[in-house]
């Protein structure tokens, strides 16, 4: 059985995990949030609606996704490691396990148009591809500079039929794109969803995002049980920006004290060199997005904007659910630096045959810092693939013959 | 009776609230703008503190509030201009309110920032990302302690007893959103007499200020014939980005809305 616990998992009525979370909106935002945190839990439960989600989560996106035991990575650190696939999912991450579960949503509340952000492309694509599946316009907003760097992406989500908005406020990344959002869904008060790509923003975001990703922990549990026979890992690795893919590879563990959290940041060039993405280590308690959290900010409150070579883990604040997870000790924070990532996916290319994605490199990076023994279980949520990274991978490949 | 109070029951008028970001255009300006605003005869200014990320406003005021940044404009630096503001006879009378984001407040501290806003002869707050849940919860009792004047706003799509609630929170006025979109939109006149007749309606205890889209004297008075007054931000910080000096800027932009 899994017990619901309500202080790690769950946030409270009003969108609280211990003293993060809420809804700090404004009033023009209001509306659209009062009529999802209303609904959201009653369409989640509705019969008709979990058969949809489990129907498409098994047939269109492939789950359940295999748990695969790493045998020369379990070798080299003496210990077991499994590596939990998300990057086989369709469109290659975890990314469409929420965008699925939202577009479902959407429908039900009548909305026939779709807005999204995203920072490396990834969220966009994957809404993108839930909008063409159930035939609704989709608009992502992407920052300018990340349309740059991330060509590839843009040509899919276009190829897919969405509409690709650069936004060319701020610093015009991911955190301005987020912005553009929420502007044009305070725009467009009656017809359209915003599909948050994070367990971040103003209640039920976190909550919502975390209870779709959570199939990830449940399919774990299924999974360490056959293999092992036992449900618990010792130990849960994942990387965390934002946090979704850690919310969802984290949720069904978190009420079982011998688990042992693991949430890998980006370090960046160095967690105190200036160009990093550790929020836990170099955020204060602030408010971005709709909630409050730990935020990269200045002295004077204003956001700061990160680095990390990854573009999806360049965002200044942690989900409110990972911000209590740190502040109450549950989980364990560390980070890793790009430099630290490139190798990891290089090895971990090498060893398994697996290119991941330079998010999830962060988290297999720090297998050396947890003094794994041979009688540890490690799970390592492989939250993507790497092909839309080759060409950074490309820059180094002659550094990791 | 407060400040921003007196001024509704004494202005004959409707009430003119003019917004513009500390810092913008330059670090020192904020003084020599409130001077010319108030000399022109505005009632009530209000003052942004610019943030890196605010999601209430439009591209002409989040540009300003960028440009105020990069000036080096802070909470701290703003409450040392003002310091000194109401010992000037011009503005010794005007209501003066500050618009913000929580999360620059919070690094501030509430209620350091509570303190020194009232001491430097703020009268009220607008802060459009603090929701009554935490207003009630925690903040409001702070703020209400300095004497200070708490504006929430309202919009065509908030509900009847939503509103009342929010204007029972509410001490100086209530802000009424002109449509649902950010700063500096375009707005259909009529949709929002409708919206206005139907505020009245409800004999609110809060005069009411209309804000977004207001940018011109037509605007202006269409709005003003169902509501107390009306907020104009986004059209006079577009003036203010034209390279005409302050001195004939402002006083012609006041008169194009009240003549």
């Amino acid at each position: 059985m899994i017990k619901e616990a309500v202080n790690y998992q769950v946030p409270d009525l009003h969108g609280y995990y211990g003293d993060f979370g809420g809804a700090y909106i404004p009033e023009m935002l209001q509306q659209n949030v009062a009529e999802l945190k209303e609904q959201y839990l009653k369409i989640m439960a509705e019969p008709a609606f979990l058969q949809e989600f489990d129907l498409l989560l098994k047939d269109y996106v492939g789950r359940p996704t295999p748990l695969f035991k790493a045998e020369r990575l379990s070798a080299e650190f003496n210990t077991n490691i499994y590596l939990k696939r998300e990057d086989l999912c369709h469109t290659g991450a975890h990314k469409i396990n929420n965008t699925i579960g939202q577009i479902l949503l959407a429908q039900r509340l009548g909305k026939t148009r779709i807005i999204a952000e995203t920072g490396a492309g990834q969220h966009g694509v994957a809404t993108a591809t839930v909008c063409a599946l159930k035939g609704m316009e989709c608009i992502v907003y992407m920052g300018e500079k990340d349309i740059e760097r991330q060509a590839p992406n843009v040509a899919r989500m276009q190829m897919l039929g969405a509409k690709v908005v650069p936004a060319t406020s701020g610093s015009k990344t991911l955190k301005d794109a987020t912005n553009e959002a929420i502007r044009d869904w305070i725009n467009h008060p009656n017809d359209t969803h915003y599909i948050i790509g994070s367990v971040v923003g103003p209640h039920p975001y976190p909550d919502m995002v975390a209870k779709f990703q959570s199939v990830i922990s449940k399919e774990i549990r299924i999974q360490l049980k056959e293999k092992t026979n036992s449900e618990l890992p010792t130990h849960i690795i994942a990387c965390v920006g934002g946090g979704s893919n850690a919310a969802g590879a984290f949720y069904h563990f978190l009420n079982e004290p011998s688990v042992k959290i693991v949430a890998v940041e980006a370090a960046g060039m160095g967690v105190h060199s200036g160009m990093s993405a550790a929020t836990t280590q170099l955020g204060k308690q602030g408010i971005l997005h709709g909630s409050k959290s730990l935020l990269m900010q200045t002295a004077d409150g204003q956001v700061v904007e990160p680095h990390s070579i990854s573009a999806g883990l360049d965002y200044p604040g942690i989900g409110p659910m990972h911000a209590n997870l740190y502040s109450s000790g549950r989980g364990h924070f560390i980070s890793a630096t790009d430099d630290e990532a490139l190798d990891a996916a290089f090895h971990l290319s090498k060893t398994e045959g697996i290119i991941p994605a330079l998010e999830t490199a962060h988290a297999f990076a720090v297998l050396g810092k947890l003094n794994l023994t041979p009688s540890d279980t490690v799970v390592v949520c492989l939250s993507g693939r790497g092909d839309k990274d080759l060409a950074t991978y490309m820059k180094s490949i002659q550094t990791h013959p | 009776m407060s400040r921003v109070q007196s001024i509704f029951s004494t202005t004959k008028q409707p009430v003119l609230n003019i917004y513009f970001t500390a810092g913008y255009p330059t670090l020192d300006s904020t003084l020599t703008v409130m001077d010319l605003l108030a000399n022109a005869g505005v009632d009530i200014i209000e003052i942004g503190m610019p943030y890196s990320d605010p999601l209430a406003d439009g591209p002409v005021i989040q540009e300003s509030s960028s440009i105020a940044i990069a000036n080096g404009m802070t909470i701290e630096l703003l409450f040392s201009q003002l310091k000194a503001c109401r010992a000037q006879p011009s503005l010794s009378k005007i209501g003066i309110v500050l618009m913000g984001y929580m999360n620059p407040v919070l690094q501030y501290g509430f209620n350091r920032f509570c303190a020194d806003a009232a001491n430097a002869g703020v009268d009220g707050l607008i802060l459009p990302d603090l929701p009554e849940y935490e207003f009630e919860k925690e903040y409001g009792e702070i703020i209400k302690a300095y004497g200070l004047d708490f504006i929430f706003l309202v919009t065509p799509e908030t509900s009847e007893e939503r509103v009342r609630k929010l204007d029972s929170l509410s001490t100086g006025f209530l802000y009424a959103v002109s449509s649902s979109a950010t700063t500096g939109g375009e707005t259909s006149f009529n949709l929002v007499s409708n919206y206005l007749q139907k505020l009245q309606s409800y004999q609110l205890k809060n005069p009411v200020m209309v804000g977004f889209g207001i940018k011109d004297k037509a605007s202006f008075d269409a709005v003003a014939a169902n509501s107390q007054g009306a907020i104009i931000g986004s059209a006079f910080i577009k003036a203010l980005s034209n390279n005409t000096s302050l001195d004939e800027l402002v006083p012609s932009f006041v008169k194009s809305i009240r003549p």
